[in-house]
């Protein structure tokens, strides 16, 4: 994707922001698309807020070169970046009604107030909150705070929203029901979304691309379906769903590569001792250990000579084991996916 | 599990749990408990005294033998609009409110650094120099700025030593505030009332500053704005409620102090000391009740004004 246009919206070149000893961001590069919905994937202190405080000037790097568009942003102030956050904790202005808050970037820039109120009642269309005008953000949910959040990032027309966590206050019903929204707002504007998030699901369904940091740095950039099921190292693994990692010396004496391989939970199937085996699968004999039930799956965690692994299977297909049962476990070795060495 | 559950046993049932549940069960009860002391004390003592001080306003003083005529009138306070009497009203206005803006000038950058950028120690040593003069004794407070501003005193001092006395001279020579010394002036007197209240401008407006979250201030400058836009659009009108109840405590303790006016400043009596004067050598209770109601009245107006133009808004 970023081969395709010849600027990138956002690009990292060997950036670095050190706070004293801590590397919060450690050499990154990177090249965001423009109009790309772009995640940043990662475990808390990861640097992926770091970076995307960079991107929007709140911070300044320590070393290396963010542009936007094709400009060197270094020592630019927040106030002049065509860029615009959706903040986790939405940082509405308590003083203001909702109106005015989504008309402050316009009232800034001078323009005329009939003029900003006709463009802020139209961004507030657009989140779904029109006759919510007079209200004060105290008097609103969290749903709607993020929608003004939301309407007030876009009516000043940003070249890049960055969104800080945008889901992580919401409940489970809201959240999907913003994930679809945000999805189609990324659809019919065109702009390039960048995102934050550590919920790796959040994730998978939105991006275009997911970055996935660790201690600083970038380890993997992917699509979806890449980072998923092709993770790249043990990390990757581990931290996007929730991978089985085999040992090198297992993976070995399997198909003779002593490189850890990532076995996806749902690739793994449970059948009571004793059941034929298609050709071509290993199968291994265990011992179940735990049976969690999540509605559409259940993961029945079983010890096996590789280990413990992890099994998700159909609910409705899963044999009615507890734990202590024997069971075997096998898999195609094709799901058997070869990782990077550490 | 079983010896475990022989050690936790349920705890016993004292005379003090037993009134625990009777106050857990009986909320409004306890409540009351709970207000009664506060509210004797507001009810009686604090309420009380102001309305006898209100009643003795209508009052009036016989001239002759100087007795108090326990007859409604509201002759009183109609000296108070007499030239010299409504003059002195007016000085003191004049000089609580030169105080209160002069403090929120001064308290505002010390309290937004506060707020904003100590952290830690620093934090802790600017309570320290805050508070520090509040511990040590009002009157020896105002002496040492009495020999500090006196003619011969540190800062005639100072300003003789870089030659810069034509300077402090010219100062001292400008009209009303001006006087022979910084101690004799409204100049020094400004100064010291302005010592000694800062604290109360300073806490309020930066526990104000605090609790503006610092995502706001990103916000804004993420929607465009300079720092000094958001200093105006965002920082003041959400620290207002704190620079208003500063100027509370400024406003009002300038209006009513009869002690650094005797010690500081020019011979002209400000509110204060005629309200001591009244009551004291003069002996004219109603007419030192009329003087203080008038503080009371004028902060009830300032506060309506503040109210008006919004500055709770964000309270």
């Amino acid at each position: 994707m970023s081969e395709a246009s010849p600027v990138a919206a956002v690009s990292f070149r060997g950036v670095q922001r050190h706070f004293g000893a801590v590397r919060a961001v450690d050499g990154v590069d990177l090249d965001i698309a423009p109009g790309e919905f772009f995640a940043m994937l990662g475990p808390s202190g990861s640097g992926k807020t770091t970076c995307l405080r960079l991107i929007a000037g709140f911070e300044q790097p320590t070393g290396g070169e963010i542009s936007i568009f094709g400009e060197a942003v270094s020592g630019v102030p927040p106030y002049r970046r065509p860029v615009n956050t959706v903040f986790q904790d939405y940082a509405l202005f308590p003083h203001m009604n909702v109106l005015a808050n989504v008309c402050y970037g316009l009232a800034i820039r001078g323009m005329a107030k009939t003029e900003r109120e006709k463009l802020g009642r139209e961004a507030l269309a657009l989140v779904k909150l029109s006759g919510m005008e007079r209200r004060r953000p105290s008097e609103l949910s969290g749903g709607q705070r993020q929608r003004v959040a939301l309407a007030r990032a876009l009516v000043v027309r940003p070249k890049v929203l960055l969104l800080d966590e945008p889901l992580g206050a919401l409940d489970l019903k809201l959240r999907e029901d913003m994930q679809g929204e945000l999805k189609s707002l990324h659809r019919n504007l065109g702009l390039t979304f960048v995102f934050v998030t550590h919920d790796q699901g959040e994730a998978l369904s939105m991006a275009d691309r997911v970055a996935v940091f660790n201690e600083g740095r970038i380890v993997q950039v992917d699509a979806p379906e890449e980072i998923y099921e092709r993770p790249r190292t043990r990390f990757v693994a581990d931290f996007v769903g929730s991978s089985n990692v085999i040992e090198p010396a297992t993976v070995a004496q399997w198909i003779g590569a002593a490189r850890p391989a990532s076995l996806r939970p749902e690739r793994v199937s449970v059948l009571l001792s004793g059941s034929p085996i298609s050709a071509g699968s290993i199968c291994l004999s265990g011992t179940v250990a735990e049976v969690l039930y999540h509605g559409a799956m259940r993961r029945i965690e079983a010890d096996t000579t590789a280990g413990r692994l992890v099994a998700a299977v159909p609910a409705g297909d899963a044999p009615a084991v507890a734990p202590g049962a024997a069971v075997s476990l096998a898999f195609p070795r094709s799901a058997l996916h070869l990782m990077d060495a550490p | 599990m079983s010896a475990a559950a022989e050690i936790i046993r349920e705890p016993r049932d004292s005379i003090l749990r037993r009134i625990s549940d009777v106050l857990t069960a009986h909320h409004g009860f306890y409540l009351f408990l709970l207000l009664l002391p506060p509210l004797l004390w507001l009810g009686v003592v604090y309420l009380g005294s102001l309305f006898a001080l209100l009643a003795e306003s209508f009052f009036s003083i016989d001239d002759f033998s100087g007795v108090v005529v326990r007859q409604p009138t509201l002759s009183t306070y109609a000296q108070l609009f007499q030239s010299a009497n409504f003059a002195i009203i007016e000085r003191t206005v004049a000089l609580a409110l030169a105080v209160t803006i002069l403090a929120i000038l001064a308290a505002f950058p010390i309290a937004y650094y506060a707020a904003r950028y100590a952290r830690g120690r620093m934090k802790a040593a600017f309570y320290v120099a805050i508070l520090m003069p509040l511990w040590s004794s009002y009157l020896v407070k105002v002496y040492a700025w009495k020999l500090l501003l006196a003619k011969e005193g540190a800062i005639g001092w100072v300003f003789d030593h870089i030659g810069a006395t034509p300077v402090l001279d010219a100062i001292l020579n400008l009209p009303v505030i001006g006087g022979p010394a910084l101690s004799t002036s409204y100049i020094g007197m400004v100064l010291v009332f302005l010592y000694l209240w800062i604290p109360y401008m300073v806490l309020p407006v930066q526990a104000a500053l605090e609790r503006v979250p610092g995502s706001l201030l990103e916000a804004s400058g993420d929607l465009g704005a300079t720092p000094r836009q958001t200093f105006w659009k965002v920082i003041l009108p959400l620290a207002a409620p704190g620079v208003v109840a500063g100027a509370i405590f400024t406003f009002s303790l300038t209006l009513g102090d009869y002690i650094v006016p005797e010690i500081v400043g020019p011979s002209s009596l400000i509110l204060g000391q005629v309200v001591y004067v009244q009551q004291g050598t003069a002996g004219n209770i109603p007419l030192a009740a009329a003087f203080s109601v008038a503080p009371i009245l004028i902060m009830g107006v300032l506060l309506t004004i503040a109210k008006r133009t919004g500055a709770f808004d964000a309270l």
